[in-house]
């Protein structure tokens, strides 16, 4: 029969795709186990709030980071007015701060006795009672918080589909007869759809596994529902029917966007894609701008910098020192190895989806890709699971044969965190290489062939060099993320291993927001390296070759 | 070297569900022809190609090259093991190569001076020496062409196949991008299927046209028998407007209103009538006129002139634009 070399792949793509699936499997199998009473008492007591909650909260964070990743998005690329340069790398900043230290930075800014509301009474005279002030910990607060910190994967997205968009559509566009604002509407949104689509569907799924942040501002969420029946009422088969749900939530999500995806698929038609050359704003209009740019970067980033740089400089932490590269070597170490290995399986998976697009082949990719929508909490207990009973299989063995166990060689070491990370972010690489690969024409890959490139040299010789871009990207958004995560680190990292997060999370539930502040800033730090290299990849491609001061 | 045919094509069918993309073609191209296909958009004619180059499989037939089996119900040679060149529509240059890397990639050893004085030779052939180190994105439409021609022919296959090679290139351009893209290709003595919609170019490119409608392919020829000895309406329609007049056959001739013709415009599939070319029939000035110029089409060095006769019969004639035309009310057609 036919011969097959491209059959091995497919086999690895999904034992890769089963391993990553591992945990969720050990997590919904409990879906059959009897919570004992547990999930009776849930159901009839704060179910209902969870599910309200966890809608709400994904509902305004994804309408809220669409709104100002798309609106940031079109006015650094299509348009000039001051400031633009610095505001289109600016605007990436609050990726470097995790939703949970926005939380701490954003409540100690907002609370009575905070800053902003001491400033508020002293010029007005007021005192406690005499106004009304938006409370921070609430559902809304939450939603605002996150849409500061998520609004990023948005933007970036939006960027990257807007500046991909060929100059001669836009153009075709204005001798149609369209405005600058139906231009917007009709043609550049529409053909960046799949790209903002795929941001803001990161959002959401970010947005379900919320935990820390949603936590600290006292909403119940599926997630919080999830971890607290864990932590407090120690009943891990209620706590694993509960995401099973979320789950379930997540899945349709993913059918959506998937149906969305497909019937939005567009290739480049026009050969060279040079983007558009920016219309100059003048006056009011470049104010407007200017403002609806400066916003979300004063919001998301220099505000909670500031004050965390304020507690620092007032108290910090009294432990700095050689305890804090310590820590923040552990937090590069695990980020790093994740973000490798994350890109070379996103690789694998999304060249297999290309070469071999059959359904089994979009299922395995897909079902890879899930992990980002769970919490980490639960991924945690799903890893725990299964590394338990091959520990237990293993220990059984050698301890009938050399009366010695190797213990917990997985489950209690290292190995387990970057297990449980690689499920969790795995996702990224697959949609941002995916989207990567939807950039290269089908004929490049057909012209390859026939020129006699095998598999291999077809993705060394040609995919990856047109991917490098996407892989770097992909590389830092799993770096970022791993820095800043904290349920699943909290649950699996081992007795001897902590990382500046767990120490952060640690100080401020101890209410010594002031001792965190040093942590926070140094976790803030850290993750600006990485933003900042990512603000390369937006650079547009007209700089260089377009005449300078030319605007249509 | 073998001495069958370069391409042999044996029952080739290709189906996506419903849709009958290919259907029971059968073809045999020797070494060295130029043979076009020609077909409007959907006709098959695309598919059929990436067929022969292995990067579609058909559902039934096979695929013979130089000899070799490269694919049928056995096995299936893959397009990298194929002594095939590809010249794609859009050319499909890679975007981080510059043109000589571009060129090199497919050559067996890239590294090598060999390699390097062979590539810069096919940049002398196409004539872009002075474009060897371009990045794709700074080359115009006719140089993309051109290097993704010189890039097929670096590995100078036995085969090549070109699809819609002059479709994207303006029309100044595409007379000079044509010329050197076939004296290439008679030089190298290749095999060359070329996949094109437009009538006028598969006549003049191709040592043999075969023309495809819905899958199927309805006649193969040389230029000359295809455009004169169309096998039917459908191909006599391919290169163009075309008149049926009623006729009734005897001895090899058809006698019509116009008078007699030879059998061979004969439509086969219906008796009692014959095509005729707008250039086959004349106008001329008669005392049993009665025909009325209705419209008037400029062709340039020609000119198509519907005319509707007496009998109320509506028929296109075509005459040089450098002929007067006579007075309308003693104006005939008549038989060339």
């Amino acid at each position: 029969m036919k011969s097959n070399p491209g059959r091995y792949w497919s086999v690895a793509c999904f034992a890769l795709a089963a391993v990553v699936l591992l945990p969720i499997f050990s997590v919904t199998w409990n879906l059959t186990q009897d919570s004992e009473g547990v999930w009776g008492h849930l159901a009839e007591t704060v179910l209902g709030k969870y599910i309200s909650n966890t809608l709400l909260l994904a509902l305004g964070v994804g309408c809220g980071t669409l709104l100002v990743g798309v609106l940031a998005a079109w006015l650094v690329t299509a348009f000039s007015f001051p400031g633009v340069g610095f505001f289109r790398w600016a605007l990436l900043l609050p990726l470097a701060i995790p939703s949970y230290l926005m939380a701490y930075a954003m409540t100690d800014l907002l609370q009575f006795s905070g800053p902003a509301q001491t400033w508020l009474r002293e010029t007005t005279g007021w005192s406690r009672g005499d106004y009304w002030f938006p409370q921070v910990r609430s559902l809304a607060g939450a939603v605002f918080i996150l849409v500061l910190c998520l609004y990023p994967y948005v933007y970036l997205a939006a960027t990257t589909g807007f500046l991909s968009l060929s100059a001669s559509v836009i153009e075709a566009s204005r001798t149609l007869g369209a405005s600058s604002w139906s231009r917007f509407w009709r043609v550049v949104l529409p053909l960046a759809r799949p790209s903002i689509f795929a941001g803001v569907a990161l959002v959401v799924m970010e947005t379900m596994a919320e935990f820390g942040a949603v936590d600290y501002c006292a909403v119940d969420t599926f997630s919080t529902g999830i971890y607290r029946t864990w932590m407090g009422r120690g009943s891990f088969v209620a706590a694993a029917q509960l995401s099973t749900c979320l789950l379930g939530a997540v899945g349709l999500l993913y059918l959506l966007e998937s149906r969305f995806r497909k019937s939005a698929k567009f290739h480049h038609a026009t050969q060279r894609t040079q983007p558009p050359a920016p219309a100059r704003l003048k006056g009011a209009r470049a104010w407007a701008a200017f403002a609806a740019c400066a916003v979300p970067v004063l919001g998301g980033f220099l505000l909670p910098v500031v004050r965390f740089l304020q507690l620092t400089v007032e108290g910090g932490d009294s432990r700095t020192g050689e305890l804090f590269i310590g820590l923040a070597g552990n937090s590069a170490l695990v980020a790093g190895v994740t973000a490798l290995v994350a890109v070379v399986c996103g690789l694998l998976l999304t060249q297999l989806r290309r070469r071999a697009p059959s359904s089994s082949n979009l299922f395995a990719v897909r079902a890879a890709g899930l992990g980002y929508a769970i919490p980490g909490g639960v991924i945690a207990i799903g890893v725990l699971a299964p590394l338990w009973w091959i520990e237990g299989g293993v220990n059984d063995v050698t301890e009938s044969v050399l009366a010695w166990g190797p213990g917990l060689f997985l489950s209690g070491t290292i190995f387990a965190v970057l297990f449980g990370y690689q499920v969790r972010f795995l996702a990224i690489p697959l949609n941002v290489i995916g989207a990567g690969f939807e950039r290269i024409r089908s004929t490049v890959d057909d012209a390859a062939r026939t020129l006699g490139a095998s598999r291999l040299r077809l993705l060394f010789g040609v995919h990856l060099p047109l991917l490098r871009g996407s892989l770097f990207c992909a590389a830092l958004m799993v770096f970022v993320d791993v820095l800043k995560e904290l349920p699943a680190t909290l649950i699996l990292r081992p007795f001897n291993f902590d990382t500046l997060a767990v120490r952060v999370y640690q100080l401020a539930s101890d209410e010594r927001l002031s001792e965190a502040s040093t942590g926070a800033l140094a976790i803030i730090l850290a993750g600006l390296v990485p933003v900042v290299l990512l603000t390369r990849v937006l650079k547009p491609t007209h700089a260089d070759s377009a005449p300078p001061g030319k605007s249509p | 070297m073998t001495t069958g045919p370069a391409i042999q094509l044996k029952g080739l069918s290709l189906s996506y569900g419903d849709v009958v993309a290919v259907d029971d073609v059968s073809l045999d191209i020797p070494g060295g022809e130029i043979h076009c296909l020609l077909g409007a958009s959907g006709s098959g004619k695309s598919t059929l190609l990436r067929i022969i180059a292995g990067l579609e499989r058909q559902g039934e037939g096979s695929v013979t090259i130089g000899g070799e089996v490269v694919s049928d119900a056995e096995g299936h040679i893959e397009t990298e093991r194929r002594p095939v060149g590809f010249v794609l529509q859009d050319y499909a240059l890679f975007p981080h190569l510059d043109a000589l890397e571009n060129v090199l990639f497919g050559m067996p050893d890239r590294k090598s001076a060999e390699s390097r004085m062979k590539a810069e030779e096919l940049f002398a052939e196409v004539g872009l020496s002075d474009r060897v180190d371009a990045m794709p994105h700074t080359l115009s439409g006719g140089e993309q062409q051109r290097v993704a021609l010189a890039r097929a022919m670096a590995r100078s296959p036995q085969v090549m196949l070109l699809d819609e090679p002059f479709s994207s290139l303006d029309v100044q351009l595409r007379a000079g991008v044509r010329e050197t893209t076939l004296r290439i290709l008679r030089e190298a003595g290749v095999a060359t299927v070329m996949v094109t919609h437009d009538p006028a170019e598969a006549l003049s490119c191709g040592d043999r046209v075969s023309i495809l409608r819905e899958g199927k392919l309805i006649q193969t020829g040389s230029p000359e028998a295809i455009y004169h000895h169309p096998c039917g309406q459908e191909a006599a329609e391919t290169f163009g407007v075309i008149n049926r007049l009623a006729g009734e056959s005897s001895g090899g001739r058809v006698k019509t209103s116009l008078g007699e013709v030879d059998l061979a415009a004969q439509d086969p599939g219906c008796p009692g009538t014959v095509l005729l070319r707008p250039e086959q029939l004349v106008l001329v000035e008669s005392g049993d006129g009665g025909c009325r110029v209705d419209r008037i089409f400029p062709e340039g060095s020609t000119t198509l002139y519907l005319v509707q006769t007496a009998e109320d019969e509506r028929l296109y004639v075509r005459m040089l634009s450098t002929e007067t035309l006579p007075e309308d009310s003693s104006l005939a057609v008549r038989l060339r």
